[in-house]
């Protein structure tokens, strides 16, 4: 019984033990259905054995909103327990545990496989290619990813929950101070999850490299792509170091070095400059992204080119480079003195300069555009005014003078609320509905959608904006109750008040899906929204080989200038096409890592070792198979046949 | 599968092609991971706590490693370039030579590092030495994993011959092994000469 003791949780409570049951059953129901449907072989060989990227896609994407609603209840549940001055709904170990989960997985479980999920599915329709350059590969990234996320999920109900922030600095989150393992299920999900975005960096970066259609030049590319580009490569310079850094933080707990100690040489400042240079490129591989769907809407619905291209293009290329030069502004009052902080306070400024330019195209986009209210475009709209906030208050954070007042207060949580929400959410929910049709075939419905969008994008306002105040007045964050005489308590309530009306709104989102998939028509064509790029020339949903006969481009706007100039898209005759095969090895291999780093965890070394040799095993394997493994080829007939009925029922 | 012959056999197909520009992508990630471990290396320059320092650096076992290395980077260019000429047998040899050479570099560097525990530096001794052991073992580690690769691509080309395929691996295989033999000489001058100076 000794063994199984340290899957005990440290400090459980009612809700935990709720949870457990809640696990057990819904595992047991998921099981139960598929075995009862017969659905074992169709989910292994149509998704789990997968390499198509629009699948892949689509698997990202319903993990990420699987990870929103996680992210939600946590955020209802801190909001809850801020509601009222020392209120006692969680006490400070439960508040810690649920808001360091709140914000890992929203970043890197929700945001990242939502915007892989956009990637996956549009950059290689939007570049006019089969799929990917590694289909495989993109297989293990998904896969990665996926066991990252399911070990950090099981963390609080096997073990014990990460309790030192999402930041998890040192020394704090040693040993010594955070001896749950909890700390260590940080550092192994996060270091599986992260390798997993690496790979997909790799892949998507020589995909847009290599794979672009005849004629399609690189400043010629859709804007969405061209954020892809930037976006990959951040990934590829930044999340090396990431691995470093959570590999020196595990080593730490794991097997006594001294990295982050405070004697023996060791340096716990360490941990924040490696993960804030790692920390604040990767709120830029978020919002990167998103600004590249924001150009895509607003121009598709302001029925307008969009304005300066190139300055565009070279406003996220400055970002991009200035994104890697800020991160101390992270940390201005932990004593780098005077010189230090102002070179980082003036970079980080400096960044305001590209973000406005790109801020004035929309602008300027919109100007004279005949715009039509779509809920993608409602999402992208209130994206201006409310980022501007954020924005704004950002420069406000970045004087690293005035920041000794706002650090580690309400404000800083506002700030960055009020820049990812409307910055990276919005777009991602506005790319989901915008191109939805494109991924299943059926439009989501606009009604429905423009009552989520109005409930989110009042309540978030509601939720967040007294914080700028209360934060101002001196309330700190990662504070999990404060007294009545501080008089936070009347915004504050008004702020969990907001935080019901966002949850609602997100249900209604939810409820759209649902409601869309059973009663909305499915002979929608290829192009619903008359929009420009190349994904809406194919059928929706989009066949397994994309395009027929590869598209021949000539402009940045390939598919518009098809329609409205009449160009030939597809002068080609169609031929034999290559596929990879399906496989199971990724997925094989993925579950021996989540083995690996599940007893790393618990210091089970053998087996870890054991998993180790396991993945080597499934390389060493597939290194082999791939030199009798060809894919195969879908013939003329079948394609012309494919064609004629997708594009037949869509006109 | 086009093949086209006017190129070489590892470049023939647009899917070597592509599998050549993705590694070097993945050598900049390399190169990452790499500068950050020298980055922190310098940063824990002389935070040697209650541990030694670089006093335990020794030359001798430095100068046989960078004289395995460095030969055996030249060794893998001269089976890159009997794949070329379509030799296989020359090209295998020289790929165990290249193999050979890293098991010598290995063994010595094992060697290194219980000198090193004997001496009383340990990785848990100071933040100074957990990052020397951290930067010389993940070099140690890509070795190793190298040798491995290594020979699996002997195995393979020996069964299958000289296809695009095994081709292709075997030209990416030397460029990892090249980019092993530029961070070894990042090590010996800014680890090992730096620290003996």
């Amino acid at each position: 019984m000794e063994f199984f003791e340290r899957f005990a949780v440290p400090h459980p409570s009612f809700a935990i033990y709720a949870s457990m049951v809640g696990i057990a059953l819904t595992s047991l129901a998921i099981v139960v259905g598929l075995t009862y449907f017969k659905k074992w072989g169709y989910l292994w060989r149509e998704w789990i054995t997968t390499v198509d990227h629009k699948r892949i896609g689509i698997m990202y994407i319903l993990a990420a909103l699987i990870m929103l609603l996680r992210g939600l209840v946590d955020a209802v549940m801190l909001r809850a327990q801020l509601a009222i001055p020392d209120n006692t709904i969680l006490d400070s170990q439960h508040y810690n545990e649920v808001f360091s989960a709140h914000g890992v997985i929203m970043i890197m479980f929700m945001a990242m496989p939502f915007l892989f999920g956009l990637m996956n599915i549009v950059t290689p329709l939007q570049i006019g290619a089969r799929d990917v350059a590694f289909p495989r590969l993109n297989a293990i990234s998904f896969w990665l990813f996926f066991m990252g996320a399911m070990l950090f999920n099981i963390a609080f109900v096997v073990g014990g929950a990460p309790d030192a922030g999402w930041t998890s600095y040192f020394p704090l989150a040693s040993e010594e101070f955070s001896p749950s393992v909890g700390t260590n299920y940080y550092m192994m999900s996060l270091q599986l999850s992260g390798l997993g975005t690496l790979m997909t960096g790799i892949n998507f970066l020589t995909t847009i490299f290599r794979m672009r259609a005849p004629g399609l030049k690189l400043m010629q590319l859709p804007m969405f792509t061209w954020a892809m580009l930037v976006t990959n490569v951040l990934i590829i310079a930044v999340f090396p170091l990431f691995a470093v850094a959570l590999a020196f933080g595990a080593m730490d707990r794991m097997f006594g070095t001294q990295f982050f100690t405070i004697g023996n040489g060791g340096m716990d400042m360490m941990w924040a400059n490696l993960f804030w240079v790692w920390g604040h490129p990767e709120v830029y591989i978020l919002i990167l992204p998103a600004f590249g769907i924001y150009s895509e809407i607003i121009s598709t619905f302001a029925r307008r080119n969009l304005y300066g291209y190139k300055s565009m293009v070279a406003s996220m290329v400055a970002i991009t480079i200035l994104s890697l030069v800020v991160w101390a502004h992270h940390f201005y009052t932990m004593g780098q003195g005077v010189l230090a902080n102002s070179i980082f306070s003036i970079a980080t400024m400096a960044i305001a300069v590209p973000t406005g330019i790109k801020i004035f195209n929309w602008l300027a986009t919109l100007r004279k555009g005949k715009i039509e209210f779509t809920t993608p475009m409602l999402w992208s709209l209130a994206f201006i005014p409310t980022f501007l906030i954020g924005g704004v208050t950002g420069v406000m954070l970045a004087m690293a003078s005035a920041d000794f007042q706002y650090h580690n207060t309400m404000f800083l949580v506002a700030h960055f609320h009020y820049t990812i929400i409307p910055g990276v959410v919005y777009a991602f929910i506005a790319g989901l509905i915008y191109w939805w049709p494109k991924m299943f075939g059926f439009m989501l419905n606009e009604k429905i959608g423009k009552v989520s969008f109005w409930l989110v994008a009042i309540f978030f306002n509601v939720t967040f904006f007294p914080m700028f105040i209360t934060g101002l007045d001196g309330q700190a964050r990662r504070m999990y109750t404060y007294s009545e005489e501080t008089g936070f308590g009347p915004l504050n309530l008004i702020a969990s008040i907001g935080a019901i009306g966002l949850a609602l709104g997100f249900i209604v989102l939810a409820y759209n899906i649902y409601w869309s998939t059973r009663y909305m028509p499915r002979n929608i064509g290829s192009d619903p929204w008359n929009a420009r790029s190349l994904e809406w020339s194919i059928p929706s949903p989009v066949p397994v080989y994309n395009f027929a006969t590869l598209p021949h481009v000539k402009s940045s706007q390939a598919f518009w200038d098809a329609k409205t100039k009449g160009h030939n898209l597809f002068p080609d005759k169609v031929e034999e096409i290559h596929m990879p095969n399906n496989s199971g090895v990724p997925f094989i291999m993925c579950v021996i890592f989540f083995i690996g780093a599940f007893s790393l965890i618990f210091d089970m070394i053998p087996l870890a070792i054991a998993s180790l040799i396991g993945v080597f095993a499934c390389m060493a394997y597939r290194s082999f198979e791939a030199n009798h493994d060809h894919g195969y080829h879908i013939h003329v007939k079948e394609i012309e046949e494919t064609e004629e009925r997708l594009r037949g029922a869509n006109k | 599968m086009k093949i086209d012959n006017s190129l070489p056999l590892e470049y023939s197909t647009e899917e070597n092609r592509l599998k050549i520009l993705g590694f070097w992508i993945f050598l900049a990630a390399e190169i990452a991971l790499f500068a950050t471990l020298f980055a922190t290396y310098f940063a824990y320059q002389g935070r040697t706590g209650n541990g030694p320092g670089t006093e335990i650096f020794e030359i001798t076992p430095v100068l046989i490693n960078t004289f395995a290395l460095l030969t055996s980077s030249f060794t893998i260019g001269l089976a890159v370039n009997a794949m070329r000429l379509g030799n296989k047998k020359a090209m295998l040899t020289f790929l165990g030579l290249t193999l050979a050479l890293g098991l010598v570099f290995l063994g010595v560097e094992i060697k290194e590092f219980f000198t090193f525990v004997h001496e009383g530096a340990t990785i848990q001794t100071s933040g100074y030495l957990s990052i020397l052991f951290s930067t010389l073992g993940t070099h140690g580690a890509h070795v190793s994993l190298g040798f491995f690769w290594g020979l699996f691509i002997i195995i393979q080309v020996s069964k299958y011959g000289l296809t695009p395929h095994t081709a292709n691996k075997a030209f990416i295989f030397s460029l990892y092994w090249h980019f092993l033999d530029v961070v070894w000489i990042f090590i010996f001058s800014f680890v090992y000469l730096k620290g003996m100076m």
